[in-house]
């Protein structure tokens, strides 16, 4: 019992984060239609360029927390002058084009952050400064009375920066949703995505919009970037994480940001759950690592067949 | 704040004073617009003057939805020159039209459907508001004395539209005759000079249509706006436009009063056919 708990708690902190990178990709899709293949990349262009700023300062002997937050400062700067770029040399030029070809525009995208990162802070894997960002380090271990095999005490090991992490992602969720619901930028963002040409026609530039929404999707990939990196180290094999958001959209639904937030609870739990019951079950073994990379695919297939919308996803419906 | 002004006189408004009709606010020069090879406009010159209500007929295909996309920017004619306000341009680009005083509405009503009336209208209120981002992301001072004075406007726009009963509902549930009425409403808060509106009664029945004229000789009679409007039901066009540019196949052929366009035989030929 108590290792189940332990399961879920780790599901669910996996899920916020999938649910983090998941919501990178939906802010992008809703306000542009374009599946930003980058969303992956841009999570560790983010953290190198955190790690990267900081080493620098740190080489001039300015440490600490007040060089962390300045490297804040720095790679939120990026990821700005980054959404900006795109928007004045890819973007504006591709307004409509068919979806494939800026899907392939941010696949170029993606090589170039490779690329680009790769030269400039080399291709080796980083710490991420946890501690001087002042993330909690260390675990606390809980003592379940009554839940462990036999009647005795349960043990739950919960890492503190897990906690942080799961606050985190839910402040900046809340802090996402209450702009997009009460400003005019997130009322403008709201109105692009439902009709471009309306949106135009009472004055909306599309230009700016898409500026705001990747430095929107900037800031959530350098989040995500943290708190990936912290668990891990910070490295270009990261952005694999990405692919697993395609599972958790799939669920959630392309469209909707409840949906990529639930979308994410479901396969990180999901997933977690599948290599505890399903790995014995298939391969009679408890050593099932292997379960926990497949078992998000083939729920996100089993919704693919029943509810090809997502969970909260606009319901397609063609007119013949 | 010019229109809460004005929308509050409307509350109290009287029987109106005679319409003032002025000078010549938007100007087509020999507009030609096409396709590869289909020639959507020919040619075609025409005038709209300040307070007047310009209605631009024509059967199916004449070219009347691409005069008006042209006319806010969505399209970029080949040839000809389009004077607004006095300025000369050979394209409007559909933000400088916006920002103009170009507002419009569409034939298949272009709503943001999945937020609600108010949102809707608010969206118009966007070029006028200006507070940068970060005071909007705290919703905080300025931002919030701003989003306050702006939804009090939305507010006055949806009593006027008799909307008010469904300002909280997402726009994709309402039936299409209010449906067109929130679109109204939502150009109506970019406080235009002038208002494009494309089949603003089609598909709708008696009484919604005898609304729907009702706040259209009111913006007009009230605000000034000028508007220029697409429209099937003749009745209607008859009864509501000062002057009426007649379209077929992409030329015009007929420009005047509605007396004067009714009797013109092109105009009888171009809707009842002619025998060859």
């Amino acid at each position: 019992m108590d290792f189940l708990i332990q399961v879920v708690w780790e599901g669910l902190v996996a899920g916020v984060l999938y649910a983090l990178i998941a919501l990178g990709f939906v802010l992008i899709f809703k306000a542009s239609g374009v599946f930003n293949f980058a969303q992956g990349i841009m999570v560790v262009f983010a953290a190198l360029t955190l790690v990267g700023s900081y080493e620098k300062m740190a080489a001039a002997g300015f440490t600490g927390f007040p060089a962390a937050m300045a490297s804040i400062v720095v790679s939120l700067a990026v990821m700005f002058a980054l959404a900006w770029l795109v928007e004045r040399l890819v973007l504006r030029h591709l307004v409509n084009q068919p979806d494939i070809i800026l899907f392939m525009a941010t696949f170029g995208l993606t090589y170039f952050l490779i690329g680009f990162g790769e030269a400039v802070f080399g291709g080796d894997p980083k710490i991420m400064i946890t501690q001087q960002l002042g993330l909690p380090t260390g675990s606390t271990e809980f003592r379940l009375p009554g839940f462990g095999p036999n009647g005795k005490d349960g043990l739950v090991l919960i890492q503190h920066i897990d906690v942080a992490a799961t606050v985190i992602a839910s402040l900046m969720i809340a802090a996402l949703a209450l702009f997009f619901q009460y400003t005019r930028i997130g009322r403008a963002l709201r109105a692009v995505a439902d009709s471009h040409k309306a949106a135009l026609s009472v004055g909306i530039t599309l230009n700016q919009i898409w500026v705001v929404v990747w430095f929107t999707a900037g800031i959530v990939a350098l989040v995500t970037g943290i708190m990936w990196g912290a668990r891990s180290d910070v490295s270009f094999g990261l952005s694999n994480i990405a692919l697993k958001a395609l599972p958790v959209l799939i669920v959630g639904g392309f469209t909707s940001v409840p949906g990529a937030i639930a979308g994410g609870l479901i396969i990180g739990i999901g997933e977690k759950l599948g290599e505890l019951y399903l790995a014995p079950l298939l391969l009679g073994s408890t050593m099932g690592r292997g379960v926990e990379s497949w078992v998000a695919f083939i729920i996100a297939l089993a919704f693919v067949m029943a509810r090809p919308q997502g969970l909260f996803g606009d319901k397609i419906i063609e007119r013949i | 704040m010019n229109v809460v002004a004005d929308i509050i006189a409307l509350d109290n408004a009287q029987p109106t004073a005679p319409r003032r009709i002025g000078e010549v606010m938007l100007k087509l020069d020999n507009v030609s617009l096409s396709f590869g090879g289909v020639k959507a406009i020919r040619d075609v010159s025409f005038d709209v003057r300040r307070g007047e209500i310009r209605a631009i007929i024509g059967p199916n295909g004449a070219g009347k939805t691409s005069m008006l996309n042209v006319i806010n920017g969505f399209y970029h004619p080949q040839q000809g020159v389009i004077t607004f306000k006095g300025e000369q341009r050979s394209a409007m680009r559909p933000y400088v039209a916006a920002s103009q005083g170009i507002a419009r509405t569409f034939q298949n009503v272009a709503l943001f459907k999945g937020m609600s009336t108010l949102d809707n209208i608010m969206t118009g209120r966007t070029m006028k508001m200006k507070r940068g981002l970060f005071w909007q992301a705290l919703r905080h001072g300025p931002a919030m004395a701003e989003e306050i004075e702006h939804r009090a406007v939305a507010e006055r726009i949806i009593d006027f539209l008799e909307i008010a009963h469904i300002r909280k509902t997402p726009v994709g549930r309402l039936p299409y005759g209010l449906q067109k009425r929130v679109e109204l409403g939502r150009a109506l808060a970019t406080e235009p000079e002038l208002l494009l509106l494309d089949e603003p009664m089609a598909g709708m029945n008696l009484e919604e249509k005898q609304d729907m004229s009702r706040f259209i000789l009111t913006v007009n009679d009230t605000f000034g706006t000028t508007i220029a409007l697409i429209e099937h039901d003749m009745g209607v066009v008859m009864d509501l436009s000062d002057r009426i540019v007649v379209l077929d196949y992409g030329q015009k052929i007929a420009d005047g009063t509605p007396a004067e366009v009714k009797a013109d035989q092109k105009v009888i030929d171009a809707y009842l056919g002619v025998a060859h």
